[in-house]
C-alpha cells in the first residue's frame, strides 16, 4: 500500500487521533458496550489508558476480544470520538501480536480467509457453485466480459452458506425481475476483508483488498452493489485508498430506490407480522434505517413491528469484530450470548419473522432462536428472501 | 542446542482433487499444495523448544508449490534459517523424500550438527513409509514416533518424549541426542502469524536453496500406482421422517431387521 499507515505512535499526529485525546471520560462508550460490563477494559478505559501511556496493559488483557464493532460507542459518543473506525483496529492489531494464543476458532477464521478466501475454509472454486441453483440466469464476468452496469460482490456466507445462499437465490431473482443489468465475479471473488481489519489483522485486510482491486481493474462496472453490510464498509471507507472509486450501495438500499418498479411485482400476500433488526454496520456505521423498512411495509400484508432497541440503539447480534468466530471462547469465559439477548427482544414483540440484512444475521439469529427453544414461533428471513416470496412468479 | 524441522507439502483436499488424464496421478495443474498438518505440529514443538531452550531452529523443506508462502511463515514465526531443496521434480513417494532429506542433511549446507530432527509423523499422501524412521535409518539416528511433547534436559545430551498409545495411554520415554522424533501434535496448537509478519519476513529473510545432490534419483525406489479413481456412491442415506415415536419405531424395524438386535 502506498498511503502511510497510521500506529498507536503516529495516532496523536492525526486529527482523529488528537480528536480520541479529547475523551470526557464520561463512561457512555462503556455503558453502552454490549460486553462492557465483561471487559476488563471498556472504551473509557482504554482511552484513559492510552493517555498514561500504559495500553500495554490492555494488550495484553482479553478485552479486546470482546469488542465486536458494533460502533456503538462511536454512536454515543458525545465527543464524536470515532472509536471503532481509529482506536479499536489499532489496539486489536497489537493485541494480536501480543495476546499469548488467539482462540482456536478465529485463528482458523483468519488462516481460512487468507488460503482460501473465505473464513469458512470452503473451496475457493466453488465459490460460485450456487449460482445453478439460482433458477434464473447469472452472468459470471470470467465467462462473458462485456461491461455491466453493476457489479454484484456477493460475498462468503452469501456464496457458502446454505441459508446464506437462499439470500443470493432471492437476490438473484429480484435483480432479474427489475431487469437489472449485472454480473458477479464468481471463483475469482474473495473475502473483502472487513472482518480483517476489524479482527486484529490489518495484513490480511491489505492482502484481500489488493487481490479484489486487481480483480476489479478487469472489468467494466458503473456500480458496485454488495450483498454484506461488512463489504460495504470496507468498500466505503477502506478500498478507495487503492482507487475503489465506483458508486458503491447495499443490496438493500439499492433495492428501496426500485420501489417503484418493485412495487407491482409484490403481488403474494405474506400474512407476517415482522420486526426488523438494524445491522450495525448497515445502521450505526451507514444509518441506512429506513430502506429495509420501506421495502417490508411494500409488501402487501407484512405488519412490521419494532423492537424496544431499534436504529441506532439497536443491540448487536455479536457477530462482528471477529465475534462470528469467537461463540465458542465467549461461552466458556460464560459471557452472554448478543444473539440471544437481541432474539429474546424480537419474540418478545410477538413478531413471527425477524427480517435482516446482514448475512452474518441468519444463522446467528436461528441459532440463537433454537438455544431459546423458539424456533418454532419465530422465523428469520433476509429483506430479499421476503421480498422474492411475495414475488408471484 | 540446534533443532532441524524438516516440512513437507501435501495436497490441499478442501479444493477439488482432479485425476490427471494417465489415470495413476492426481493432475499437478488443477492440484494446490499446503503445508502437511502434521509438520505444521513439529514446526511448532520446534518453535517451543527454542523458545524453551534458546535453540537455533532451522527448517528444511522439499521445493513444491506454495512451500516457498510455507517457508516464510515458518520465518515469521521465528525459524532461523529457512531452506529448500531444489533440483528435484515433485511429487516424491515417501521413501524419495526422505532420502531427499536425508541427502541434503549429510552433505554440508551447514545443517550439522543438529540435536533434534522433528518432522511430521505422517502425512496424508505417505504411500510407502513414514518419512522421520526413514531419515532416522538414513542417518543412522534413534527415532521416536507419535510424539505428544518433548523436555531436553540441561546437558542436551538427552530428551524425554511423550508418545501416545491407544485408549488414552501415554509413554515417556529418555531419548539420547542427536535423534529424529516424528511428531503427532505439539504441545499447543500451532501458533497465528500475522500476514504483516510474514509480508516482513518476504522482505528481511531468504530462502536459501540447497541442489538436490546429483546422485539423489539414483535407484528410487518405486511404488507404482496402478490405478487412481474417485470413491463411487454406493447408495444414498435415508432420512428417517416423523414423530419421535415413528422414527425410533422405524429405527428399532431397520435394526431388527438387520439382525443387530
Amino acid at each position: 500500500m502506498s498511503t502511510c499507515p497510521v500506529t498507536l505512535e503516529t495516532l496523536p499526529q492525526i486529527p482523529e487521533g488528537r480528536e480520541i485525546l479529547t475523551c470526557l471520560q464520561c463512561g457512555v462508550c462503556a455503558g453502552t458496550c454490549p460486553y462492557g460490563d465483561v471487559m476488563e477494559y471498556p472504551p473509557r478505559r482504554m482511552i484513559a489508558m492510552m493517555r498514561a501511556g500504559m495500553l500495554e496493559k490492555v494488550f495484553t488483557s482479553d478485552s479486546l476480544l470482546a469488542c465486536v464493532a458494533c460502533y456503538a460507542c462511536m454512536a454515543k459518543c458525545p465527543r464524536g470520538i470515532r472509536l471503532t473506525e481509529i482506536l479499536l483496529p489499532l489496539m486489536k492489531e497489537q493485541a494480536l501480536a501480543h495476546l499469548p494464543e488467539l482462540p482456536g476458532e478465529l485463528q482458523r477464521a483468519l488462516q481460512n480467509t487468507l488460503r482460501y478466501g473465505n473464513p469458512m475454509g470452503e473451496p475457493s472454486r466453488k465459490r460460485a457453485a450456487w449460482v445453478k441453483t439460482a433458477g434464473v440466469p447469472i452472468r459470471i464476468f470470467a465467462e462473458d466480459r462485456k461491461p455491466a452496469d453493476t457489479l454484484w460482490f456477493v460475498e462468503c456466507y452469501t456464496s457458502y452458506y446454505p441459508r446464506g445462499q437462499d439470500n443470493s437465490r432471492a437476490t438473484a431473482r429480484l435483480f432479474h425481475r427489475l431487469g437489472i443489468d449485472y454480473a458477479i465475479l464468481g471463483n475469482e471473488e474473495k473475502c473483502a476483508g472487513e472482518c480483517g481489519r476489524l479482527t486484529w489483522e490489518p495484513g490480511l485486510f491489505e492482502t484481500l483488498m489488493d487481490y479484489n482491486m486487481a480483480v476489479f481493474q478487469k472489468y467494466q462496472f458503473n456500480r458496485v452493489v454488495t450483498s454484506c453490510p461488512h463489504a460495504h464498509n470496507a468498500f466505503k471507507n477502506r478500498y478507495p485508498v487503492l482507487g475503489f472509486n465506483w458508486a458503491l450501495e447495499h443490496v438493500t438500499p439499492f433495492l428501496a430506490r426500485y420501489l417503484d418498479r418493485l412495487k407491482p411485482l409484490l403481488t403474494r400476500k405474506l400474512p407476517y407480522k415482522v420486526t426488523y433488526h438494524d445491522s450495525c454496520c448497515l445502521g450505526r456505521q451507514n444509518e441506512f434505517y429506513e430502506a429495509p423498512r420501506l421495502l417490508l411495509k411494500a409488501i402487501p400484508g407484512v405488519k412490521l413491528v419494532e423492537m424496544v432497541h431499534n436504529r441506532v440503539n439497536a443491540i448487536c447480534c455479536g457477530g462482528g469484530g471477529g465475534g462470528m468466530w469467537l461463540d465458542t471462547y465467549f461461552k466458556a469465559k460464560g459471557y452472554g450470548r448478543l444473539s440471544e439477548r437481541r432474539v429474546k427482544e424480537a419474540v418478545a414483540t410477538g413478531a413471527d419473522v425477524l427480517a435482516v440484512s446482514c448475512p452474518y444475521e441468519v444463522s446467528r439469529f436461528e441459532d440463537a432462536l433454537k438455544v431459546l427453544g423458539c424456533d418454532k414461533r419465530m422465523i428469520v428471513r433476509d429483506v430479499t428472501e421476503l421480498l422474492a416470496e411475495a414475488m408471484e412468479e | 542446542m540446534h533443532v532441524l524441522v524438516l516440512l513437507k507439502m501435501v495436497p490441499d483436499v478442501v479444493e477439488d482433487l482432479e485425476i490427471s488424464s494417465s489415470g495413476r496421478a492426481l493432475d499437478l495443474e488443477y492440484l494446490r499444495m499446503i503445508l502437511s498438518e502434521s509438520d505444521d505440529h513439529a514446526l511448532e514443538q520446534g518453535l517451543l523448544l527454542k523458545e524453551r531452550h534458546g535453540a537455533k531452529l532451522t527448517v528444511l523443506a522439499l521445493d513444491a508449490p506454495e512451500v516457498d508462502d510455507a517457508l516464510f511463515t515458518a520465518a515469521a514465526k521465528g525459524a532461523d534459517r529457512v531452506m529448500k531443496v531444489e533440483g528435484m521434480d515433485a511429487p516424491f513417494t515417501t521413501r524419495q523424500a526422505a532420502r531427499l532429506f536425508s541427502q541434503v542433511i549429510a552433505d554440508g549446507h551447514g545443517i550439522l550438527p543438529a540435536d533434534l530432527i522433528l518432522t511430521g509423523v505422517q502425512a496424508i499422501d505417505d504411500l510407502d513409509g513414514l518419512v522421520a524412521p526413514l531419515v532416522a535409518d538414513e542417518l543412522r539416528l534413534p527415532y521416536l514416533g507419535i510424539i505428544t511433547g518433548i523436555s531436553v534436559d540441561a546437558s542436551g545430551r538427552t530428551a524425554r518424549a511423550t508418545k501416545e498409545y491407544p485408549a488414552g495411554v501415554r509413554g515417556e520415554f529418555q531419548i539420547k541426542l542427536p535423534a529424529v522424533l516424528g511428531i503427532q501434535a505439539a504441545e499447543k496448537p500451532p501458533r497465528y502469524v500475522p500476514v504483516a509478519k510474514v509480508r516482513a519476513a518476504m522482505k528481511s529473510m531468504k530462502i536459501e536453496c540447497a541442489e538436490a545432490p546429483p546422485s539423489a534419483g539414483d535407484g528410487w525406489p518405486e511404488v507404482n500406482v496402478l490405478e487412481m479413481k474417485r470413491n463411487e456412491p454406493a447408495g444414498h442415506a435415508e432420512m428417517l421422517e416423523g414423530t419421535p415415536e415413528q422414527v425410533s419405531d422405524r429405527l428399532c424395524g431397520i435394526l431388527a431387521g438387520r439382525g443387530l438386535f
